[in-house]
């Protein structure tokens, strides 16, 4: 499953380049900040060479020879490391603000990318997966950006300029420092390595994991029925194990890392000890780009250097697993903003109009008419009433390009008429809802409304003009108004509860103990099944469009309280256009027409009576001698 | 809170105690080094021999690989008893999760307990690793670094007095005003992300009621006031590195201005070059642990919250336990209820049950029937002493069920919840949950009597077919079916099909019903269905209502003396009810 470099090449050029579009001006002073102040803390071994040397070379002389020459030196120190302080309280500080304001761009541009994906990405993508864009991939960008990256650069600037500073005392001293130090990188690279790849294991791992506790956790009553708990915990203790063995080597190689590299560090050092003594006592000639003889003003600072480098060395082994995590992160962030959103070349809008002498005005107020709005070539504009008269022609589809799920589709609902489809799962009952506002495109045939190809009509508009009850209701949080009112966001609260009035929804929503204004969360966790289902159907009530697609809309809402409900459903759907799916045919036989779907044709059409008449596959459903799945 | 946590280390004790053991010598050497680099330096600068600078060398040689190895030793320790220690947590979690009764699982939601068992016990893994290395650690090399600084640098080291509690001072604020807003603001962050998560499950409604603009604006929103309470926090953990910095500054320009003035004034006697360059190394240990310190006492505090949570679930006790002596056979079908009275929780206002006297004998079959709500299924649930009785006796054989052990009398009386689910795994794997020990002719005979066999035969691997995580590879009626079988394996005296066959259409359920009625003639039968015709022909059909039982009687006698019976029957005999 997983590829051997976590992230696709090109993630860290493309992240750079992103920031630097969000932040053209503030990143690159951010970066020289962090430049700065990185070389000027590199640079107080000069001051510690300089000072010894003068207590080195005024040896025996007393404080008022040698002070003043400190003091001038140290107070050059004070002021550098007064510059030092402002530049790094500068990066810090902007660091933070601006890698959280970065941080919010990616959520946004993700999300709004993610809005205008179209439904086809959310049927393929597990919602899991979709979320975990939001929570473990930024989360690993946000230490990517404000810990490892400007950690990096500054331990890296460091690193350098001491590297710079020791050849300019000594170049046999660095090559000392320089050896060890590429014994040390090979360490870091083995030792890193392991971790890194056993840190990914550890991650997968604990997803495995963790699937096996969801699934036992929601069955958890079926286990308790079936007296299988040993068995469930002897299955537990397998991954369990698993995951135990990952973790271990990870959190292993990790501890590992930092004492290794620090003790090579403290074995550097005391190679660059000896070798300074060697020198200083073989009285070696030195090379240098100073110009500098060896002394022991050269070898004291060069040992703290030699810490400060290895230190630093430290400072990027601990980032290297963040950093490739980061990377994976933004490498499938990346991949959700690279998905084709949905396109939409329609032209002709949905307007509110009103009628004088059989002309259409186009109106800014609303009104109770509405109207296609269709520019022509010619740049005239022609307005078509909306009526809701839908007719499918020969439409062929398939979610996939070679599995076809509707063949030769011919159908037609005239304004007012309840249009019933029947069928068993996977007929293409839905399927054929999903095209009729373009959550899926046609492969091929039309679809027209009220004569005009639904193609040629912009998106919103064709949606706005068809309302939609789901079997699976989602709420949103928020109170039980603010959900209803989801359907037209300018209806006044009397509307909304006119409309929960129609649904049949008023009478529990007053029983609850804040009424309208009752939260739900979870997806309004708080309500049965039926009550969700019930606001879902004045959320729809209250869009009042023309034409409705009921999908399995009152399935979880008993036979009993249906019949109840089934009053305010008739004056809901009075006056429009209505498709219906349901598996119970009580809800669809008062229907004008009823489609029986096979295999994703139709294979009967007709009333209630015609069919039952007919004697056909609706006759044999409707008696019970055929199984519906 | 962490004794309670710390009792599942147990085999893990071993390395728990010899990480702290080795960072202790790991931190005592570290500390030795500057020491002696100090002494070498001093001689190199006094012009010593080659051989001298050897004989340092070596002795520092030895003590950096020992210093190497004690710190491989505790950072494996380490990994090794925190990953146990979590090991440990997930299974005692594990097994304590499998001991609740029913009423436990009801208080909490499956998706908490997922996330007590990996992101609780993960947080609690960190924190334990931090705390036997990095809290032995920083403390110890905050007390060495100083005590040695006092040694090298005597009065010098005095400016140790100043910078630490300074720093100390500085972090302790640092983290009380950084720690609420953080808190905050991941709350905040879930909050948010579970808007997002709302946002993706009902995609189809956002799109249809064209609301992805209300939404990106509702989002921005959110986004933007997460942004400010998170850098309201980022800014104030900002002035960390600074200020770490503005002590290490002090310390170096102290300590160069004043050592030189030491040396230059004693001549080098009392204190010299070498004790000068240690003392910078140690003033920077110094500090360094300090800071790693407060690193620490943040982890821990993240972890208090995850530990407090996982010791929730440890030290709930399960409400429904086996009796001392229990009774294991059961010896019919028969069942009594006895002026029962039922609530889910002493909390609960309302009787989900109230009164109920009930008496089902051996073999007989009884069709439940009454609308949401009316408690049909709480009722079931009493047999198999899935909940305890609030008032009342509940017999099974003529035994007060309490007597009896849990996992005989739930083998006796088998259920197919209502919720009934399938698990990832064959499908013989899945009806050998009925009985381990089942043949294959078994399985086959217990299809067949749930209509099963046919469509198993149906799969190109039968009876080896791998059904996925939730049974979403089979449909909702062939779920229901592979469920009754899975119960009836069991070979139970009481069966109890709450609401089992409402996606199975009625021509099979009728074979269902009818196979066992004629198999299983002894099985006392419970239906619990929405449909008349599922119960129209048992023995004797009770009626409930709001948690009481309001007709008991034939087919035939409720359709003459009960109006809602009659009412349910005409609705659904006039729509040719089908579902």
């Amino acid at each position: 499953m997983k590829p051997k470099t976590p992230y696709q090449k090109g993630t860290l050029r493309r992240l750079f380049r992103m920031l630097f579009s969000f932040y053209p001006v503030a990143l690159p002073l951010i970066i020289l900040c962090i430049v700065l102040s990185a070389i000027v803390s590199a640079i107080p071994s000069v001051f510690t060479q300089n000072i010894i040397a003068v207590l080195e070379q005024n040896a025996g002389e007393g404080w008022s020879v040698i002070g003043p020459q400190v003091l001038r030196l140290t107070s050059l120190l004070a002021v550098l490391y007064v510059f030092s302080l402002i530049l790094s309280f500068i990066y810090t500080r902007a660091t933070a603000v601006l890698s959280q304001s970065a941080l919010k761009k990616l959520r946004e541009n993700l999300f709004q990318h993610m809005q205008d994906l179209p439904i086809k990405y959310f049927d393929t993508h597990a919602h899991g997966d979709i979320m975990s864009h939001y929570t473990n991939d930024i989360d690993t960008l946000r230490q990517l950006i404000s810990q490892s990256m400007p950690q990096l650069l500054s331990s890296g600037i460091m690193v350098l300029t001491l590297f710079a500073i020791m050849l300019y005392y000594s170049v046999w001293m660095a090559l000392v420092v320089l050896f060890g130090v590429s014994f040390m990188l090979l360490l870091v690279k083995k030792i890193g390595g392991n971790s890194a790849k056993y840190f990914m294991r550890q991650q997968q791992a604990l997803g495995k994991t963790e699937g096996y506790i969801e699934e036992m956790m929601a069955g958890q009553k079926v286990i308790k029925v079936f007296c299988h708990e040993d068995e469930a915990k002897s299955d537990f203790d397998e991954v369990n194990d698993a995951l135990f063995r990952d973790s271990e080597q990870a959190n292993t190689f990790a501890n590992i890392l930092p004492p290794v590299i620090m003790n090579v560090g403290n074995l550097i050092y005391v190679m660059v000890a000896m070798a300074g003594g060697a020198f200083l006592l073989s009285k070696t000639h030195n090379l240098s780009i100073s110009g500098l003889a060896f002394s022991i003003s050269i070898v004291v600072p060069f040992l703290n250097m030699t810490r400060q480098f290895s230190g630093n060395i430290n400072q990027v082994s601990q980032q290297l697993n963040a950093v490739i995590m980061g990377l994976a992160g933004a490498s499938r962030m990346f991949a959700l903003l690279d998905e084709k959103q949905e396109d939409d070349n329609g032209s002709v809008t949905l307007v509110y109009v009103t009628e004088q002498d059989g002309a259409l005005r186009e109106s800014e107020e609303r009104t109770k008419i509405w109207a296609w709005k269709q520019p022509q070539t010619d740049g005239t504009v022609r307005y078509t009433r909306l009526s809701g008269d839908v007719r499918l022609q020969n439409v062929d589809f398939g979610y996939e390009q070679d599995k076809a799920v509707l063949h030769d589709v011919s159908l037609f609902a005239e304004p007012g008429q309840k249009v019933a489809f029947v069928g068993a799962t996977g007929a293409g009952k839905t399927t054929i809802t999903n095209l009729l506002n373009r959550f899926y495109d046609i492969a091929d045939g039309k679809i027209r409304y009220d004569g005009i190809n639904i193609n040629k009509i912009r998106k919103s508009d064709l949606r706005r003009a068809i309302g939609m009850v789901l079997q699976d209701t989602n709420l949103f949080t928020g109170t039980v108004l603010e959900n209803i009112r989801y359907g037209r966001l300018d209806a006044t609260d009397e509307e909304c509860i006119a409309a929960a009035k129609l649904a049949g929804a008023d009478s529990f929503v007053t029983r609850l103990p804040e009424g309208y204004e009752t939260p739900l969360t979870g997806n309004g966790s708080n309500l049965s099944q039926g009550q969700r289902q019930l606001i879902a159907i004045a959320r729809a009530a209250v869009a009042d469009p023309p034409v409705m697609i009921l999908d399995e809309a009152t399935s979880s809402i008993d036979t009993r309280t249906e019949a109840i409900v089934q009053r305010g459903m008739d004056a809901l759907m009075k006056d429009r256009t209505v498709f219906v799916i349901a598996h119970r045919l009580s809800t669809v036989q008062n229907s004008d027409v009823i489609m029986v779907l096979e295999n994703g044709r139709i294979i009967e059409r007709g009333s209630h009576a015609h069919l039952i008449a007919e004697g056909g596959k609706y006759y044999q459903l409707y008696t019970g001698a055929f199984e519906l799945e | 809170m962490w004794r309670t946590l710390i009792k599942s280390i147990r085999e893990y004790k071993k390395p728990s105690i010899l990480a702290p053991v080795y960072v202790t010598v790991e931190v005592i050497i570290e500390c030795l080094i500057p020491y002696i680099m100090a002494l070498l330096v001093n001689q190199i600068k006094a012009g010593c021999s080659l051989g001298v600078v050897l004989r340092y060398g070596l002795v520092l040689l030895v003590l950096a690989s020992l210093s190497l190895n004690f710190g491989r030793l505790s950072g494996k320790a380490a990994a090794t008893s925190a990953s146990g220690f979590a090991r440990n947590l997930r299974k005692d979690l594990f097994s304590s999760i499998q001991s609740f009764s029913f009423e436990n699982i009801d208080r909490f939601s499956s998706s908490s307990l997922v996330t007590r068992l990996t992101t609780d016990v993960t947080n609690v893994q960190n924190a334990f690793m931090m705390l036997i290395r990095v809290a032995i650690r920083s403390p110890l090399m905050l007390i060495f670094a100083v005590v040695m600084s006092f040694i090298m640098g005597g009065k010098l080291a005095l400016i140790f007095v100043v910078v630490i509690p300074m720093l100390g001072i500085g972090l302790f604020f640092i983290i009380r005003k950084a720690f609420p807003i953080f808190k905050r603001v991941f709350r905040k962050y879930d909050a948010l992300n579970s808007s997002i998560q709302e946002n993706v499950q009902g995609i189809r409604v956002v799109k249809s009621f064209v609301r992805e603009d209300y939404e990106k604006q509702k989002f921005g929103v959110a986004a933007e006031e997460l942004r400010q309470e998170f850098t309201k926090a980022e800014k104030i953990l900002a002035f960390n590195g600074p200020m770490m910095q503005f002590c290490l500054y002090i310390n170096m320009v102290f300590i160069l201005t004043f050592g030189a003035y030491t040396i230059a004034t004693t001549g080098g006697l009392n204190f010299n070059v070498g004790q000068l360059s240690s003392l910078m190394i140690y003033s920077f240990q110094t500090l360094m642990s300090l800071m790693m310190l407060s690193m620490v006492f943040v982890m821990v505090t993240i972890a208090d919250e995850s530990g407090r949570r996982i010791i929730e679930v440890l030290s709930e006790q399960s409400s429904l336990t086996s009796p001392e002596h229990p009774v294991f056979d059961v010896t019919d079908g028969s069942i009594d209820f006895d002026q029962v009275s039922f609530r889910y929780s002493e909390k609960a206002e309302r009787m989900a049950l109230s009164n109920i006297d009930l008496h089902i004998r051996s073999g007989e079959t009884i069709g439940i029937l009454g609308t949401t709500g009316s408690s049909k299924t709480s009722l079931v649930q009493l047999i198999p002493r899935l909940y305890d009785t609030t008032s009342g006796i509940v017999r099974v054989g003529g035994r007060n069920v309490q007597e009896y052990d849990l996992a005989s009398l739930r083998n006796q009386v088998s259920v197919v919840l209502q919720n009934n689910l399938l698990f990832s795994g064959t499908i013989a794997e899945n009806l050998r949950w009925g009985n381990p020990d089942a043949s294959d002719a078994d399985l086959q005979q217990a299809c067949v009597f749930a209509q099963a066999d046919d469509f198993i035969r149906s799969f190109p691997q039968g009876y080896e077919t791998r059904i996925e995580q939730g049974g979403t590879n089979v449909s909702g009626g062939q779920k229901q079916r592979l469920c009754i079988a899975r119960a009836l394996l069991k070979q139970p005296r009481i069966l109890i099909l709450d609401d089992s066959t409402s996606a199975v259409d009625t021509h099979t359920d009728a074979k269902i019903r009818k196979a066992l009625k004629d198999y299983l003639p002894e099985t006392t039968k419970i239906i619990i269905a929405q449909r008349v015709a599922s119960v129209m022909d048992a023995d004797r059909i009770v009626l409930m209502d709001k948690g009481g039982i309001s007709a008991i009687g034939t087919h035939e006698q409720l359709l003459q003396t009960n109006a809602i019976y009659r009412e349910i029957f005409e609705s659904q005999n006039k729509a040719g009810e089908q579902e």
